[in-house]
């Protein structure tokens, strides 16, 4: 009799064990950092101060540098992919928000891994959601990240990289500034076709993996080159287009952008 | 022995219990959705709707907290514009006499504010069709320069600190408890907008089987409006929701409309068909507000259509431009879309101005 009560208890507890425990072993699942380090070709971006170069001569400055990294997956040395939640999957990435710049992705599975995959923007999917799907960095009345100016009202959609500065080489507006403003965004359409500035990009880890395990929480930096912006598979003038938003020029700055990212360091 | 097994599994069934309920989410408070519900009307004779209302039910409380904040000029930056000062119920939710809307600081929108009505069954807003959801709506004017001038998290902050109308209390009422949220502040104004059904005016009346409800010369305007105009002002709710160039002059206005939200070059100059109901309370017309009276509308159509391009190709048929219509007929047209002002509509008080707002 006694033995019938221990053994049903315990079955019981054993149930009830493993449904309370729905995730797997925690001690199996750490942490994965990126880390964005902006720079201007070799010298580290500075907002306001520094004055660069690109390779038409035209001298710039740097005062807004914004951008969504969103749909972030992970590939593993045995080649499976793991995808990080897609609800929890949309950073804002803002050189005025140094805490910003580091996204750090809980609860990853243990393993080696040798490429990182994002999207540079918001999906068109989630441009379409309820409002009850679209929180935090994607709500525009989030006052966390008030003032960022990343959502269009009057052509609903959210801006996918935004870069503002100044140029020498830009013919002075009435107010006598000279300003570049590139807000580059267009996730397709909702019910007619435009252009679309979804990028996606991969980025190898090269020799070393980054270790995800029970001590191991590995930061991956990633080195956002502004420079490739302008200098990329077309160069792009400041002069000439001192301002592109939604326009289909805004598709040769995405193709540029999209190539200014790499893995530069993995650590431990 | 049969007694401890049951002991044991009751135990531990209890313990299952006890465990799943910690998952459960909490249980909702107040408001009752049954019987707070209001259903937005259906008329028989419209489409379908399509605006999802299970994911936004209106509820009389969230419909009041919509009325409160579309009267109220706390959503623009100095206190002065509300939704309701550009949407005026008179007008049938348009700017009474205003070509273009008169926003902030006396700054002038670029386009002409349209009618308010039959929201539920509308793709897409703005004349260029630029938001393709109601809830997505109310930050656009309210971030425009030339309108409220507003940030949204801004006005999210200041609805948390009124005491007058006390909007943390209301905020509660519609969704069980006072947080102010962009999904919340967006989904009451809905709620408001979406039960602005107008479909009492007389041709209503005349459709749903009373014959005598139209004159003789208003029926006679319906039938030349069926054979000359309800190409693109389709089906009750007189428009097919669909973007076109109808032959305005681009020399004094250079808007390119539809383009802008798609910069396909196919659609430059096309603005969005607009319904005709209460067209006898929303002058001026068209996007710009350029013609004042209806017989210059008619005019338009029959005499002064510009090629242009992308010009609607029912507006150029067999060589000519523009439709054919006598004076007579288009006398009878005007008759008859007189016949679409819902007088009841305009004077409801549910979605009258509760007076503390400052929309004027």
């Amino acid at each position: 009799m006694k033995n019938i009560l221990l053994y049903t208890t315990a079955v019981t507890l054993l149930v009830l064990t493993q449904s309370c425990h729905s995730n797997p072993d925690p001690t199996e699942l750490n942490s994965l950092t990126l880390a964005f380090d902006h720079r201007v070709g070799d010298k580290a971006l500075t907002l306001g101060t520094d004055t660069y170069q690109n390779t038409l001569g035209e001298d710039f400055s740097v005062t807004t540098f914004n951008y969504f990294i969103s749909n972030i997956s992970l590939k593993n040395a045995e080649g499976s992919t793991f995808v990080y939640p897609q609800d929890s999957s949309y950073f804002l990435v803002r050189e005025t928000f140094p805490a910003s710049k580091q996204i750090t992705l809980k609860r990853i599975p243990a393993g080696d891994y040798t490429a990182i995959t994002f999207t540079i923007g918001v999906d068109s999917l989630r441009n379409t959601l309820d409002l009850s799907r679209r929180k935090g960095v994607l709500d525009p009345g989030d006052a966390s990240h008030e003032g960022d100016g990343m959502y269009w009202s009057w052509n609903s959609g959210y801006i996918f990289l935004k870069i503002e500065g100044n140029s020498s080489k830009i013919t002075p507006d009435p107010a006598g500034n000279q300003k570049f403003r590139y807000h580059i965004g267009g996730y397709g359409g909702y019910n007619a076709k435009t252009f679309n500035n979804l990028r996606t990009v991969t980025l190898p880890l090269g020799n070393i993996p980054a270790k995800v395990g029970p001590n191991q929480q590995p930061v991956v930096t990633i080195t956002t080159d502004v420079s490739k912006l302008f200098d990329g598979a077309q160069k792009i003038s400041l002069a000439t287009t001192p301002t592109v938003m939604f326009s289909d020029y805004s598709t040769t700055v995405a193709n540029n952008y999209a190539a200014m990212f790499r893995v530069s360091a993995v650590k431990e | 022995m049969k007694k401890t097994f049951i002991i044991g599994l009751s135990l531990g069934l209890w313990g299952w219990a006890a465990c799943n309920r910690t998952n459960e989410p909490p249980t909702p408070t107040d408001p009752d959705p049954s019987t707070d519900k209001i259903e937005v009307p259906q008329p028989s004779y419209f489409p379908n709707k399509v605006y999802d209302l299970s994911s936004n039910p209106v509820t009389s409380a969230g419909f009041q907290l919509g009325k409160s904040l579309f009267y109220d000029g706390i959503l623009s930056r100095n206190g002065t514009i509300a939704c309701g000062t550009c949407h005026q119920q008179a007008a049938a939710f348009t700017h009474h006499g205003h070509d273009l809307s008169h926003g902030i600081d006396d700054r002038i929108g670029a386009r002409n504010a349209p009618a308010i009505q039959n929201l539920a069954w509308t793709k897409a807003f703005f004349w260029d069709g630029g938001v393709p959801h109601l809830d997505l709506f109310p930050i656009a004017p309210i971030e425009n320069p030339v309108e409220m001038d507003e940030k949204l998290p801004n006005v999210l902050r200041k609805l948390r600190e009124s005491k007058n109308p006390n909007y943390p209390e209301l905020f509660k009422k519609a969704f069980g408890s006072p947080d102010i949220t962009t999904e919340r502040f967006s989904k009451a104004l809905s709620q408001f907008m979406l039960l602005m059904v107008s479909n009492n005016s007389r041709y209503d009346i005349y459709l749903r089987g009373t014959t005598n409800a139209l004159t003789a010369t208003e029926k006679e305007g319906l039938t030349i409006f069926k054979q000359k105009c309800s190409s693109c002002h389709t089906g009750e709710l007189f428009t097919d929701q669909s973007y076109r160039n109808n032959g305005l002059s681009t020399d004094r206005n250079p808007d390119q409309g539809r383009f802008n939200i798609t910069q396909n070059p196919e659609d430059r100059y096309k603005f969005k068909v607009p319904s005709l109901r209460n067209i006898g309370y929303t002058a001026p017309y068209m996007h710009d507000g350029r013609f004042t009276s209806l017989e210059q509308v008619l005019d338009h159509y029959s005499k002064n259509i510009k090629q242009t391009p992308n010009l609607d190709g029912l507006l150029q048929q067999d060589g000519k431009l523009g439709i054919a219509l006598t004076e007579e007929e288009k006398q009878k047209v005007i008759a008859f879309l007189k016949t679409l002002s819902d007088e009841q509509f305009v004077q409801d008080t549910r979605f009258s101005d509760p007076g503390f707002g400052h929309s004027f």
